[in-house]
C-alpha cells in the first residue's frame, strides 16, 4: 500500500483547516495552543515510521485489521438484485470503526506528554473505544455523554465504565451528542495542560477533521483493493451513513480520485423532514458556526441550534463534518437521508438474510444501498460501510419490533422479508 | 478608520476617564431575556446607576462552550421564554441612554446568521460600542474586522494564560476597546480565588499592546475587584451579578440585590491602586 505522504507546506493563515469555505477554527482562544500542539505532533506522528509502525501492529493485533469484506447476496435481492459488499468495521475489537481514530489519537496523546483523555459520545462507541484505549495505554479517562443516549444507550455505559472510565451524564440543552460535545470542550479548556480530548468524529476545530479522517482512511484503502481482488472492478457506489461523518469520510476518502465512482452518503431522516424530527442537515439547513467549525447546521432563523432526532444516537447531531459539506456543494458526493423507520427494516432485514446485526447507524447506509440498488440495477457493484455491529441497539430494536418476553410480535413485523420480482420488499 | 474619542461609540473614553481619576473601570455583564427581556433591561440600567462604567450584554445561545452553570442556566430560561438576537438592540439603546456604553458579548454563529455588516449597523444605531467574541479568534474574524472597521464600533478579543507571546502580540494587534484576559483556563463561574494567574497574563499582556487590559472569569466581591484593580485596567463581572437574579425570590429582591453587589464592586475598583 503506498500511500502519498501529506503535504506538510504550511497553509496561510486564515485558510487554516479549509475545505472551500468550510471549517476553521471557531473556538476559544485558550484553546489555540491546544491545537496548534496537536496539529504539530500529528504531522510529524504521520512520517514518524515509529508511531506508523506502532498504530499499524495496534491494528493488526488488537482492532483485527484489516477488516474483511463480505457480499451478502440475500440481503442484495431487495437492493434491485445489485451486487452488494460489506465492509466489516463491525468486526473490529469494541464492535464500530470509532477504533481507528481513537487508537491513533491515544498514541498522540502519550507523544504530547499528556496522561488524561476525555471524549464525547453519542451511541456511546466512541465512548467505549477510548475507554478501551485509556485502558491499554494507562490513561485516564473521562466520558461525556447526553442523558438521553446514557439511557438508550445504557449497555455502553457499562461497559465504559468496566473499563474503568468514568462516565458523566449530561442533562443540559437536549442530553444528547451536542450537549456531551459542549461538557467535553468545557472540560479542554480547563484541563488542557494534562488533557486531550479525543473527538470522535470528522468535525470540530481544525486539525480535528483533517486528522480524523486521516485516522479513519485506511478503511476506503483497505476496502477499494479488496473489492478489486474480490470482483475485478471499482464499485459504482461507496455508500456510508453521516453522522458527524467519520466513518463515510474514512470510507470515502481513498475514491475521491476515482471519477466513476459515486460517493453517497446517507444522514438520519428521523420521523421524515416534514416532521422537524431529523437530523437530515443537507436536506434542511444553511451553514453556521457549531463547535468550531463552519459548516451545514441545523439551526433556527436566529442561528440557535436546533433539536435533532434520530432512533440512532450516533447521527443524532445537528452539525456535519465541514469536509462533507464541500463535497456535497462541488457535487463530489451525494446525500441522502433514511427515515427511523426505513432503517429499522434495514436493520431487520440484514439481520434476517444474512444473519448479521448492524448498528442502528450502519443501518441508514443498508437503507441507502437498498434504495441506490433499485434505481442502478442488477449490473451494479455496491460498497456499503457497515461501521458498526447492533449489540448496543438490542434494548431499542426489542422495542420497536416488540421482542420483549410477554410481548406478542406485532403481526407483520415477525415473518421473514421476501423479495417480489420487482426488486421492493415485502415485509 | 478609529472612532473618534468624543462622538465615537466605543469604549475608549471610558477607560481615559477612569485613567484621569486614577482607577480601574469595572464593567458588568448580564445576559437579555433573563428574567424577561424588560427584566433584564431594568437590571441593566440600575447596574449603570450603581456605578457600572460599561455593561457587557450577552445573548442567549444554546450551546454557550466558554460558559459555566450560572450564566448557562440564565441564557437556557432566557430561550425558553423566548428571547431573541434582536431583543439586544433593545437592551444596548437603554443601556447607552442610562449612560453607559454597552458592549454585546455574543457567540458567533448568532451574528453570522443575522448577517454581519447587518449586525454591526443595527447595533451601532442602537447605541451599542462593539462586541466581545469568545469563540471568534481574529484569524477567523475577517468579515467583523472589516465590519467593525466601517462603523467605528469596538471588538474586543480574548487572551487565555495559555496564549504563547506570539498568539497574546496577534490578538492585542486586532483589538479595539480594550483586551479581555481570561483570568485561568475554564468557563466561567465566581470564584473564591484567582491566583496569580491573572495577575501574570496581564502584565504579560501589557507588555504587548497599549491597548488597556480588562480581567474576567470569576471575580465575585469587592475584595477581588479591588485586587485586580491593582494591576489591571479593568474588572470584568458576570456571573455574581447573574446569581443576584436566578437566586432572588422575586423581580426587586434581585434589583435590590444587584445593586448592593455593583456598589461593593464600583467600591472595588476605586481602592485598587
Ligand atoms: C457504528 C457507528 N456508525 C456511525 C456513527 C456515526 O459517526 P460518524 O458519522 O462519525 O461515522 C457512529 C457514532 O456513534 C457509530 O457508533
Amino acid at each position: 500500500m503506498a500511500e502519498p505522504t501529506p503535504d506538510l507546506t504550511p497553509e496561510p493563515l486564515e485558510r487554516l483547516g479549509r475545505f472551500g469555505d468550510f471549517g476553521g477554527r471557531f473556538v476559544p482562544e485558550a484553546l489555540i495552543p491546544a491545537l496548534e500542539e496537536l496539529d504539530e505532533a500529528r504531522h510529524k506522528a504521520m512520517v514518524d515510521p515509529e508511531f506508523l509502525g506502532e498504530l499499524e501492529r495496534l491494528h493488526r493485533t488488537y482492532t483485527g485489521r484489516p477488516s474483511i469484506i463480505t457480499e451478502v447476496p440475500r440481503f442484495a435481492e431487495h437492493a434491485g438484485g445489485a451486487r452488494v459488499i460489506l465492509k466489516r468495521e463491525d468486526l473490529n475489537h469494541t464492535g464500530s470503526h470509532k477504533i481507528n481514530n481513537v487508537l491513533a489519537q491515544a498514541l498522540l496523546t502519550k507523544r504530547m506528554g499528556k496522561t488524561r483523555v476525555i471524549a464525547e459520545t453519542g451511541a456511546g462507541q466512541h465512548g467505549v473505544a477510548t475507554a478501551t484505549a485509556a485502558a491499554l495505554m494507562g490513561l485516564e479517562c473521562v466520558v461525556y455523554m447526553g442523558k438521553v443516549d446514557t439511557e438508550r444507550q445504557a449497555l455502553n455505559v457499562a461497559r465504559m465504565r468496566m473499563l474503568g472510565a468514568e462516565v458523566v451524564a449530561v442533562p443540559t440543552g437536549s442530553a444528547t451528542l451536542k450537549d456531551a460535545i459542549n461538557e467535553a470542550l468545557r472540560d479542554w479548556v480547563a484541563n488542557v495542560g494534562h488533557t486531550h480530548y479525543i473527538l470522535g468524529t470528522v468535525t470540530g476545530p481544525h486539525p480535528f477533521p483533517e486528522m480524523v479522517r486521516d485516522f479513519h482512511r485506511i478503511i476506503g484503502v483497505e476496502a477499494r483493493s479488496q473489492v478489486l481482488d474480490l470482483t475485478g472492478r471499482l464499485p459504482d457506489a461507496v455508500i456510508a451513513c453521516v453522522g458527524g461523518g467519520s466513518n463515510a469520510m474514512g470510507i470515502f476518502h481513498r475514491f475521491i480520485d476515482d471519477p466513476d465512482v459515486r460517493l453517497i452518503g446517507v444522514e438520519a431522516g428521523g420521523e421524515g423532514i416534514e416532521s422537524g424530527r431529523h437530523a437530515a442537515r443537507f436536506a434542511s439547513a444553511d451553514p453556521g458556526v457549531l463547535h468550531g467549525t463552519f459548516s451545514y447546521l441545523m439551526q433556527d432563523d436566529d442561528g440557535q441550534t436546533l433539536e435533532t432526532h434520530s432512533v440512532s444516537a450516533g447521527l443524532d447531531y445537528p452539525s456535519v463534518g465541514p469536509e462533507h459539506s464541500h463535497l456535497r456543494d462541488t457535487g463530489r458526493a451525494e446525500y441522502r437521508y433514511a427515515t427511523d423507520d426505513k432503517a429499522m427494516e434495514a436493520f431487520r432485514l440484514l439481520c434476517r438474510t444474512e444473519g448479521i446485526i448492524p448498528a442502528l447507524e450502519s443501518s441508514h447506509a443498508l437503507a441507502g444501498a437498498i434504495e441506490v440498488g433499485r434505481e442502478l440495477g442488477p449490473d451494479a457493484l455496491l460498497l456499503v460501510n457497515l461501521s458498526g455491529r447492533g449489540d448496543k441497539d438490542m434494548h431499542t430494536a426489542a422495542e420497536w419490533f416488540g421482542l420483549i418476553d410477554g410481548e406478542a410480535v406485532p403481526e407483520g413485523r415477525a415473518e421473514e422479508p421476501r423479495a417480489t420480482g420487482d426488486g421492493r420488499t415485502q415485509l | 478608520m478609529t472612532a473618534d474619542v468624543t462622538t465615537g461609540p466605543g469604549v475608549e473614553s471610558v477607560f481615559a476617564r477612569c485613567r484621569e481619576e486614577g482607577r480601574a473601570a469595572l464593567v458588568c455583564y448580564l445576559p437579555v431575556g433573563f428574567p424577561s427581556v424588560e427584566g433584564s433591561v431594568r437590571a441593566m440600567v440600575a447596574m449603570v446607576e450603581a456605578g457600572a462604567d460599561i455593561i457587557e450584554v450577552g445573548i442567549p445561545y444554546t450551546d454557550p462552550v466558554m460558559d459555566g452553570p450560572t450564566v448557562a442556566y440564565a441564557a437556557d430560561q432566557a430561550l425558553k421564554r423566548g428571547v431573541h438576537v434582536r431583543d439586544v438592540f433593545t437592551a444596548t439603546q437603554a443601556v447607552r441612554d442610562a449612560g453607559a456604553p454597552p458592549l454585546v458579548m455574543t457567540y458567533w454563529n448568532l451574528v453570522l446568521r443575522y448577517g454581519v455588516p447587518t449586525f454591526a449597523r443595527d447595533l451601532k444605531a442602537a447605541g451599542g460600542a462593539g462586541l466581545i467574541t469568545p469563540d471568534l479568534i481574529p484569524d477567523e474574524a475577517a468579515d467583523w474586522i472589516g465590519a467593525s472597521d466601517e462603523t467605528g464600533l469596538d471588538r474586543v478579543f480574548l487572551v487565555a494564560p495559555s496564549s504563547t507571546d506570539q498568539r497574546l502580540a496577534a490578538v492585542t494587534r486586532q483589538c479595539r476597546g480594550f483586551v479581555y484576559a481570561v483570568s485561568h483556563m475554564g468557563v466561567t463561574g465566581a470564584r473564591e480565588s484567582l491566583g496569580d494567574a491573572a495577575k501574570v497574563i496581564v502584565e504579560r499582556t501589557k507588555a504587548v499592546t497599549e491597548l488597556p487590559v480588562c480581567v474576567g472569569v470569576g471575580v465575585s466581591g469587592g475584595a477581588q475587584a479591588a485586587e485586580i484593580a491593582a494591576y489591571a485596567d479593568g474588572v470584568i463581572v458576570g456571573s455574581a451579578l447573574v446569581r443576584c437574579l436566578t437566586e432572588a425570590t422575586d423581580e426587586e429582591a434581585g434589583l435590590t440585590a444587584l445593586r448592593s453587589l455593583v456598589g461593593e464592586l464600583a467600591d472595588g475598583v476605586r481602592s485598587g491602586s
